[in-house]
């Protein structure tokens, strides 16, 4: 679905990107990890079009995207949630979810029907459902708690029909208990839909359970590649995410 | 499309239109005094300009300091029109308002590309640039003196334009027709889509929303609104004159949006009335009715911190609250239908 390779971007001297080449197939739902500032937003920018990247290729859906603006990215078929839920503070859930049903039906122009637009509305209204938001419905969004302000950010994305979602870090400011719930939700979508689903996330309980392939990025760069499993046993991993003072000692102990 | 003209809500509307329109045609007969009667065209005149400056300001969060730029254009090239005597009024005013559209175009194209502040000052620009034609370009406008000459008023269908009653109900018909207008776009998909924008364009265009064609049609159809008020200034002074394109005169319309209040559908008319009233009678009693005007308006804007129309909408949102019990009925006749948030979203323009 989503091939990307040798994307490089830097932001002065700073390299948010070097040479980051992956592959995510049709159907597969997979997780992106790293430590802060490893460049996993980043990433999300130049695949959706957001930034520009200085090299390489983002084919999707067979088709090379890059200098693509974000729109012409959307209408392809991508579609990305945000870290901090970005809503359209004074429009109700129902009427936030119609109304970018109706942008993706290209009907955003038409002045002689009334809003809602019927079908529109029953699409809306099965996003609700699917996102366990029906009995928000007409909570105005900048009133809703933290939690189902994410759900209706997925929401929005999910009223693309996308093909691929991008979901940048889902139970970002989440407790612990509403993390999983959130996690519950994004991976039953994931089943229901068969969607291509690739995640950004912190908590690596969540990502050991659920992801199919994790990729670890650092300093703009893969680290690591694999499976949960795979993943886990992983040194450079372990060592950038407990830092190298645990395999110093470990070392001083054989000594 | 044919189901959407069916639907409760415009039916609501259309009826509520029509009401109105009845209430307006009455108001001369039961107090027929001639006063009130130019008193009211005025309010149509300036009001449509306020209403569609709303558009921009409250639907859109497109800020334009230009915005009487339109109303100029449209009153001028009515005027003009009218004076070959070779067009009918509706002819003249079809033109009219198409070739304000066309000016807005092409000036909207280069403005709605600009955020916040600057478009705010490039649609100022503009407007000073039109204002410099008209007073510039004496040989067709007449320059700084107006458009001098009256303007014809030939009859139309049998209706005597000249018969002052008969000019009062007519520009009182082709305002509640462009309020209808400009109420169905507020309520339509186009208009939803305004309200993301407004809102958080950048999400909008991840949602895929062409964010500067939609500002554009916005801007062009505010534009043609705009030049309706002008053009009906125009016929009822028999003229144009340049303060129509000037900045003041977009002041005013800012002045009545924000007393008014931006929310409410039809809070820009509130203003207008309010601004209106106040100068009629200030002007009676002072000289001084620029102090007296300011005053007024920095305890509204201090005190209540927000327009007069969303003041009572809130308050009566609040009583509605306290009962719970009470069904949900229909919103009042102009207002949003969404129920206004609490907190935060009262300081922000909704």
């Amino acid at each position: 679905m989503l091939r990307v390779e040798h994307l490089s971007k830097s932001f002065g001297g700073v390299c948010a990107s070097r040479d980051v080449s992956i592959d995510f197939p049709t159907g597969s739902l997979t997780a992106i990890i790293g430590p802060n500032g490893a460049g996993k937003t980043t990433f999300f920018n130049l695949i959706s079009g957001h930034v520009r990247p200085d090299e390489g290729r983002v084919v999707f859906d067979g088709a090379d995207i890059v200098g693509l603006s974000s729109l012409e990215v959307v209408r392809r078929g991508m579609a990305r949630a945000f870290q901090v839920a970005s809503l359209f503070p004074s429009l109700t859930v129902r009427e936030a979810l119609t109304a970018a049903v109706v942008s993706h039906r290209r009907g955003s122009a038409r002045v002689f029907t009334r809003f809602p637009v019927a079908a529109a509305g029953r699409q809306a209204d099965e996003i609700m459902d699917l996102m366990g938001l029906s009995p928000k419905a007409k909570v105005v969004s900048a009133n809703l708690s933290h939690g189902d302000q994410k759900l209706l950010d997925i929401g929005l994305a999910l009223a693309m029909d996308p093909k691929m979602l991008l979901l940048d870090e889902p139970t970002a400011g989440m407790g612990p208990e509403e993390r999983w719930r959130m996690i519950g939700k994004v991976h039953s979508l994931w089943q229901v839909t068969g969607m291509t689903m690739l995640f950004i996330e912190h908590d690596m309980d969540i990502v050991f359970k659920i992801a199919q392939t994790i990729h670890v990025l650092k300093y703009g760069a893969v680290l690591a590649q694999g499976n949960p499993e795979e993943i886990r046993r992983n040194k450079d991993v372990i060592d950038a995410y407990l830092g190298t003072d645990h395999r110093l000692s470990e070392t001083v102990g054989e000594a | 499309m044919r189901s959407g003209l069916l639907s409760p809500g415009l039916l609501r509307d259309v009826a509520f239109a029509i009401a109105a329109l009845a209430l307006l045609l009455v108001l001369p007969m039961a107090f027929p005094a001639p006063a009130l009667r130019d008193f009211l065209i005025y309010f149509f005149a300036y009001g449509l300009l306020a209403m569609s400056l709303n558009l921009l300001v409250g639907l859109t969060g497109l800020v334009s300091f230009g915005h009487a730029a339109y109303f100029a254009t449209g009153a001028y090239a009515f005027g003009l029109l009218m004076q070959t005597g070779r067009v009918s009024i509706p002819l003249a005013m079809l033109a009219a308002v198409g070739g304000t559209a066309l000016v807005a175009l092409v000036i909207g194209a280069i403005c709605v590309r600009l955020k916040e502040i600057y478009f705010s000052f490039i649609t100022l620009a503009f407007q000073m640039f039109i204002h410099s034609v008209i007073v510039t370009w004496v040989s067709l406008t007449g320059g700084d003196q107006g458009l001098r000459g009256g303007i014809p008023r030939p009859p139309i269908l049998g209706l005597d334009l000249n018969d002052a009653r008969v000019l009062y109900g007519a520009c009182a018909a082709v305002f509640v027709l462009c309020i209808l207008a400009m109420r169905q776009v507020s309520q339509s998909p186009f208009g939803y889509t305004l309200r993301m924008i407004r809102d958080n364009p950048a999400r909008a265009n991840f949602l895929g929303v062409d964010v500067t064609a939609m500002k554009l049609g916005i801007f062009v159809f505010a534009a043609a609104m705009a030049s309706v008020g002008g053009l009906i200034l125009a016929l009822f002074v028999s003229g144009a004159y340049p303060e129509f394109a000037f900045w003041t005169t977009s002041g005013e319309a800012i002045f009545m949006i924000m007393l008014g209040g931006t929310t409410i559908f039809l809070g820009p008319l509130v203003g207008t009335l309010l601004l209106q009233t106040l100068n009629h009678f200030v002007t009676i009693y002072t000289e001084h009715h620029g102090l007296v005007l300011g005053t007024v308006i920095l305890v509204i804007v201090l005190g209540l911190r927000r327009g007069l129309a969303d003041v009572v909408y809130d308050w009566l949102q609040g009583r509605r609250t306290t009962r719970p019990n009470t069904p949900a009925g229909p919103t009042p006749e102009g207002a949003e239908p969404a129920p206004l948030p609490d907190g935060a979203l009262k300081s922000r323009i909704v």
